[in-house]
């Protein structure tokens, strides 16, 4: 993976339904100065930047790293426009990370974000390409079969969906950015929310926020403050409309695991791993990405759940920030997970930190589950 | 940096309307014939580049696995720009030395809707948009800024077409590139696979810079961004026999020619450049696949590619290309 690289700052707005006060160029840029500042660095000692986000029908601006140039001080330097669906925000740090791997640059910014406010991504998503229909509304429709499948295929009880909804909005109480704060959550207010896909309930699927996150990267020579060490990084794709494809557990994301693993020299992921931000757009997520990433065995994911691993105070937390369920600006969703990851291996986290964090995984995927991108930090030189 | 060539390219027959190809058909024809080029059926990394916008729906580079038959799962990504700007990524890619080869595509179906509607999206939202400027209005306004003999750039680039069986048909010299559909593909290689052809054209340097986007930020005149980008580059360090200019509108030569500094003995656009056919999202790959099989088959030595983004040439990559690593 070439030349070492590692992550000197994080920058992040608060996540919310509409940020009135600010536009797309504004938005943005307030998650790159406090990125900068947490590195204690300006847009002048920036060589490059990427810019990530999903579809740019959510936003109604085509192409928007055009516009986007003088907000985020890229005027005369190089500027890459990532998108690879729900995943973009993970690759947009991978393609960020790969410029300092590769030996071009030194410090890049990367950025992600989205402005759901300015439509309705529902919708967006929906329209499909000319001569070809479409069966499904928006993301939940899509994906709600492949979870009932899940439960069909592992034995899952009903109810452990409404466990890691409540779990990871209890983390997000302690994540001064998370979007959805909802005190006193348990399962009965999850359950008594209305069947929006069936198995996934109104509490159970992630919100539509605006918001962005930026990461300062750099290479060894060039760090400054506390760096959060790349140890590895991949990504996978697959076709999405490939016969017999698994698309509860895709070969992608075990292939993109390994890949990620190997570089890292992680054997066993819930033992070398301190923590994992991994993308639960919806609740039942958790326990398939559990087993698709070899946390445990196959249809043992949702026993991990159920038993508390995953919680903050498990052997394994998963979404100590309170995850994609409770934050979800889509193309900055992915960007989250890896910059989450990296501060906890800083030790930055603030109050959803786990004590003693030296690997992170960051995880991200998109399309019909087809796109996977993740990187694993550290805080140790690789 | 570690030496990367270009050892195959493709372009499709461009046409100036639907011929009722979806996305994966247009793409398949060129992922086939460079992979029969290159002799590789797999590569250690893809990249692709286009835009949700032509299409008018979603994600449209997803259905465009299917095309390459990504299975096993294949380490791959995507810009949403010209994919000359993905061939960068790839570039970049190859340079960390555990992959050898990289296939980069880009397609662009223009006929759909209304391109100069369309890239009106492209503005700034708040401020330049809601102007209702159109994509000819914009380049109007940067044709105003700057002398050029459009009619002769405009003729030149028509005769030179005719000996592109790949270029649209088009009656008579025009100075705005054409409504095409198309895509095209390069194969990168590094490494050991350097050592299996004496024909590739390597890539001596790449870079791409961005100018800031407001019009009024900026001399309309100059393409500070595509000067910046051809020093980076090399351009200036040996004499250049062929540049293939990514040139929408004619009065975009006459900039650019300025910005890298291209003297009298270089053959401007000899595959006839996008004003012979522009199928958007690919033309900034094809100046690149253009200026390569030039050094490849031996008519030019040392060969320039230009690619661009963004309204009024905002966004530009300069390529050297040439049979020394």
């Amino acid at each position: 993976m070439g030349h070492r690289c590692a992550v000197i700052g994080v920058g992040q707005t608060h996540y919310t339904t509409r940020r009135r006060d600010v536009s797309m160029a504004g938005l943005v840029r307030e998650a790159a100065l406090r990125a900068l500042e947490d590195a204690g660095l300006t847009f002048a000692d920036i060589d490059a930047v990427v810019i990530g986000k999903a579809p740019d029908l959510f936003e109604g601006v085509m192409m928007p790293e055009a516009y986007l140039a003088d907000a985020l001080g890229a005027a005369g330097k190089p500027m890459t426009r990532v998108h690879t669906a729900g995943s973009v925000g993970g690759s947009t740090a991978l393609v960020g990370a790969s410029l300092i791997q590769g030996g071009v640059h030194d410090r890049v910014l990367v950025v992600a974000y989205e402005k759901q406010s300015e439509s309705n991504a529902t919708w967006a998503l929906s329209t499909h390409l000319p001569f070809t229909s479409s069966l499904v509304v928006g993301a939940g429709g899509y994906f709600a079969p492949h979870i009932r499948d899940y439960m069909r295929r592992s034995g899952a009880p009903g109810h452990v969906g409404a466990l890691v909804a409540v779990k990871d909005r209890l983390n997000a109480l302690k994540n001064p950015y998370a979007h959805l704060k909802i005190p006193g959550i348990d399962r009965a207010m999850v359950e008594s929310t209305p069947m929006l896909w069936e198995p996934i309930r109104y509490l159970e699927t992630c919100p539509s926020s605006d918001g962005a996150c930026a990461m300062v990267l750099s290479s060894e020579r060039a760090v400054t403050g506390t760096p959060a060490w790349v140890h590895g990084g991949a990504m996978r794709s697959e076709p999405i409309f490939r016969a017999g494809r698994d698309t509860v557990s895709p070969q992608a994301g075990i292939d993109c695991a390994a890949d990620v693993y190997r570089q890292a020299g992680v054997t066993d992921p819930r033992r070398d791993l301190d923590v994992a931000e991994v993308y639960v757009p919806f609740s039942w997520y958790e326990p398939m990405w559990l087993e698709n990433l070899g946390f445990c065995g196959v249809n043992e994911g949702w026993k991990l759940t159920e038993a508390g691993a995953t919680a903050l105070d498990g052997d394994i937390p998963w979404n100590a920030s309170g995850g994609v369920l409770s934050s979800n600006p889509i193309g900055a969703s992915g960007l989250i997970r890896f910059a989450e990851a990296a501060l906890q291996v800083r030790g930055m986290a603030g109050e959803h930190q786990v004590d003693g964090a030296r690997k992170a995984l960051g995880h991200a995927y998109g399309g019909g589950a087809q796109f996977f991108a993740m990187w694993i930090v550290g805080a140790e030189k690789p | 940096m570690r030496p990367v060539a270009v050892a195959a390219f493709a372009q499709t027959t461009h046409t100036d309307h639907d011929t009722g190809l979806s996305e994966p058909e247009l793409i398949l024809p060129v992922i086939q014939a460079v992979r029969a080029q290159s002799g590789l059926r797999e590569f250690g990394f893809t990249c692709s580049g286009s835009c949700d916008y032509l299409a008018g729906a979603p994600f449209s580079f997803v259905s465009a696995l299917d095309a390459l038959g990504a299975w096993p799962p294949i380490q791959e990504s995507h810009v949403e720009m010209d994919a000359a700007f993905a061939l960068y990524e790839a570039w970049v890619r190859l340079q960390h030395g555990d992959v050898d080869s990289a296939l980069v595509y880009g397609f662009g179906k223009s006929s759909l809707g209304d391109l100069r509607e369309i890239m009106t999206l492209q503005l700034d939202p708040y401020y330049l948009a809601p102007l209702g400027l159109d994509q000819l209005s914009y380049a109007g306004l940067q044709g105003s800024a700057v002398k050029s003999d459009v009619a002769a750039i405009a003729r030149r680039s028509w005769e030179s077409a005719r000996s592109n069986e790949y270029a649209l048909k088009l009656p008579e010299p025009v100075e705005t590139a054409p409504i095409t559909d198309g895509a095209a593909a390069i194969v990168l290689v590094a490494g050991d696979l350097l050592q299996e052809r004496t024909d590739l054209a390597y890539i001596n340097g790449i870079a791409h810079r961005i100018d800031p986007h407001y019009p009024g930020m900026r001399n309309l005149a100059r393409s500070a961004s595509a000067a910046a980008a051809a020093t980076a580059a090399g351009v200036g360090k040996g004499h250049v026999d062929v540049a293939e200019l990514h040139v929408q509108f004619a009065h975009e030569e006459t900039i650019l020619v300025d910005a890298l500094g291209l003297g009298a003995g270089t053959d401007i656009n000899p595959s006839g450049g996008p004003l012979a056919a522009n199928p958007v999202m690919a033309t900034g790959l094809i100046r690149i696949g253009e200026a390569a099989r030039r050094v490849m088959d031996g008519t030019a030595a040392r060969a320039v590619a230009h690619a661009t983004s963004g309204p009024c040439l905002q966004q530009n990559l300069v390529a050297v290309l040439s049979r020394e690593s």
